[in-house]
């Protein structure tokens, strides 16, 4: 393996010390981030949740229902943050939850996990440059009115600035993680503090002369409009506002230290995500109507928000803030859903066409490339609901893996056997806790999307066959063990 | 034709001219190195089990 010394002056300069690495080392992916990429890479794929589509949750159980569902979906995300935390940092690999499936389980298990992954980040990749592209849309309405039906109605003007997100982004992903994540992490940022400015906005609105912006809960919140049953329904769109966290561990073999960075950036990832969530559902139900959140069509209930409120710097924020989220979050998918197809092309589940590193950016170009049409292609032609569903569902397959492959890893390799960067407490509380959670999520998503995750289980039975009778004879299968460790208990 | 089907414009021909730069470096790189070279990445190692033998624990 090359060892080319990292550097943190940014992409030109590490594509300079790659390329001064020994002729016919290995050409592999660069060791240049910490733990604020990691934290740029979980919270910058999440936080567009919080502008839009948890609102649907009001929809479905009113906003105490849909609080609820923030603290229940929250539980559930604590415990994928821990358990991702302990076994990433020990399966430092490129691939996340791919590569641990390989390891604690075996290939037709990691070959389900490597296309949960690609499909929800690349479906919710799509989902983020169509959202992107709409709103410039309603900014280009809101400063234009006069622009003409061809710029405020038509579908190929937002077409146009979609697939420019699309494009721009995966060029920087193309170019070098370093860069990719370090934008994401002013973005990110900027987003994230749209919400806490539009938080202190409405605690002193009157005082800065701005009384529509009072938050008015004693007014606004009622019971269960649903009773229970819609609580359990709101479960579904608790998850748009965690969705993502866990692809922090496609940053496992491009961070400095695994150990440190992994469980540092996931869980302040987290805790931040934690808040967020509880700001955006203060704020939005403290302005708006419980009937008028859940059933918004205004693509974004937070920018809604300042809308209403006669505030037009609140406004311009809030705007920024919800682009932003979905620039920011497109940005990530990418990013993870080719690390994954090109984790799964080196070990020969896919052609290992896909598995090569770029030698100058130390990117996994051709996966980048590969995902592009994929991703436009939804992104133009199926409507945002659908996309974000599909990406929900393979997310839920993920999580529902990840106690079975904690309960595994700590059979085979128990506490001491071998060095762990980081490890969760309370085993095998969290991952007991995941399942059950995960369990009554389904059962949530059932309710409102049956068919299409009928469907989608279809789908993964169909590949699996596929994977099993024709792809498995050209997998490595004495590569698939790749951790330096001692044999598991066992075996 | 106003400013912003200008920038719809512009927009679509940014987006052609990035993908065509993105193939194009992809080909070129293909041509330059052996594809023996471009997949030899090997998966990470496990670099704290690496130091606690070297420390010898």
């Amino acid at each position: 393996m090359s060892s080319s010394p990292p550097s943190r002056s940014g992409d030109t300069d590490m594509a300079d010390v790659a390329a001064t690495q020994p002729k016919g080392a290995n050409i592999n992916l660069l060791k240049v981030l910490g733990p604020v990429h990691v934290w740029a890479l979980g919270v910058g794929i999440v936080l567009v949740g919080e502008f839009m589509g948890w609102n649907y949750g009001v929809g479905k159980g009113g906003a105490f229902g849909a609080l609820i569902a923030a603290w229940v979906i929250g539980l559930l995300y604590t415990c994928v943050a821990m358990i991702d935390s302990e076994v990433t940092s020990t399966v430092a690999a490129a691939g996340g939850q791919y590569a641990q499936a390989k390891h604690t389980i075996g290939p037709l298990m990691a070959f389900n996990v490597g296309l949960y992954l690609v499909l929800a980040y690349t479906m919710l990749e799509a989902a983020d440059v169509q959202v992107a592209g709409q709103l410039v849309q309603i900014g280009v309405a809101r400063i234009a009115p006069d622009a003409g039906d061809a710029v405020l109605t038509s579908a190929h003007f937002w077409w146009a600035f979609t697939i420019l997100s699309l494009m721009c982004l995966a060029w920087l992903n193309y170019r070098g993680v370093f860069m990719t994540l370090t934008v994401n992490f002013i973005i990110t940022a900027c987003a994230f503090a749209s919400i806490i400015i539009l938080f202190f906005g409405t605690q002193f609105a009157t005082a800065l002369g701005h009384a529509d912006a009072q938050l008015l809960h004693h007014d606004l919140l009622t019971d269960l409009p649903y009773g229970w049953l819609g609580v359990v329904a709101a479960l579904h769109f608790g998850i748009w506002y965690y969705l993502g966290i866990e692809g922090t561990c496609q940053a496992a073999e491009e961070v400095r230290s695994p150990g440190r960075a992994l469980p540092l950036g996931t869980m302040t990832g987290i805790i931040t995500l934690l808040i967020a969530a509880a700001l955006t559902w203060y704020i939005a139900c403290g302005l708006l109507p419980w009937e008028y959140v859940g059933w918004d069509l205004e693509l974004a209930p937070l920018y809604d928000a300042a809308k209403i409120i006669s505030w037009p710097t609140m406004e311009v924020i809030l705007f920024i803030g919800t682009l932003f989220s979905a620039i920011a979050s497109a940005n990530g998918c990418i990013n993870d859903a080719a690390r994954a197809w090109f984790s799964m092309g080196r070990d020969r589940y896919l052609p290992v066409w896909f598995a090569a590193v770029h030698p100058r950016y130390r990117t996994p170009f051709r996966s980048i490339i590969f995902l592009i049409p994929i991703a436009a292609v939804f992104a133009l032609k199926v409507p945002l609901a659908q996309i974000i569903t599909f990406s929900i569902l393979s997310g839920l397959l993920n999580y529902t893996f990840m106690p079975i492959n904690v309960w595994l890893f700590r059979k085979m390799w128990p506490l001491g056997s071998i060095r762990r960067g980081f490890e969760h407490p309370f085993h095998p509380v969290p991952a007991v806790v995941l399942m059950i959670l995960c369990v009554t999520t389904f059962f949530a998503v059932y309710l409102g999307y049956g068919r299409q995750l009928l469907a989608m289980m279809l789908f993964y039975w169909i590949v699996s066959l596929w994977f099993h009778f024709r792809r498995y004879q050209f997998v490595r299968r004495a590569d698939q063990f790749t951790m330096n460790w001692p044999k598991p208990v066992g075996f | 034709m106003n400013v912003w089907q200008i920038l719809e414009y512009a927009a679509w021909a940014v987006s052609a001219l990035l993908l065509l730069w993105m193939v194009a470096d992809a080909w070129k790189v293909g041509q330059q190195f052996s594809e023996e070279q471009l997949l030899s990445s090997k998966e990470g190692v496990d670099e704290l089990f690496a130091a606690e033998q070297k420390r010898g624990h």
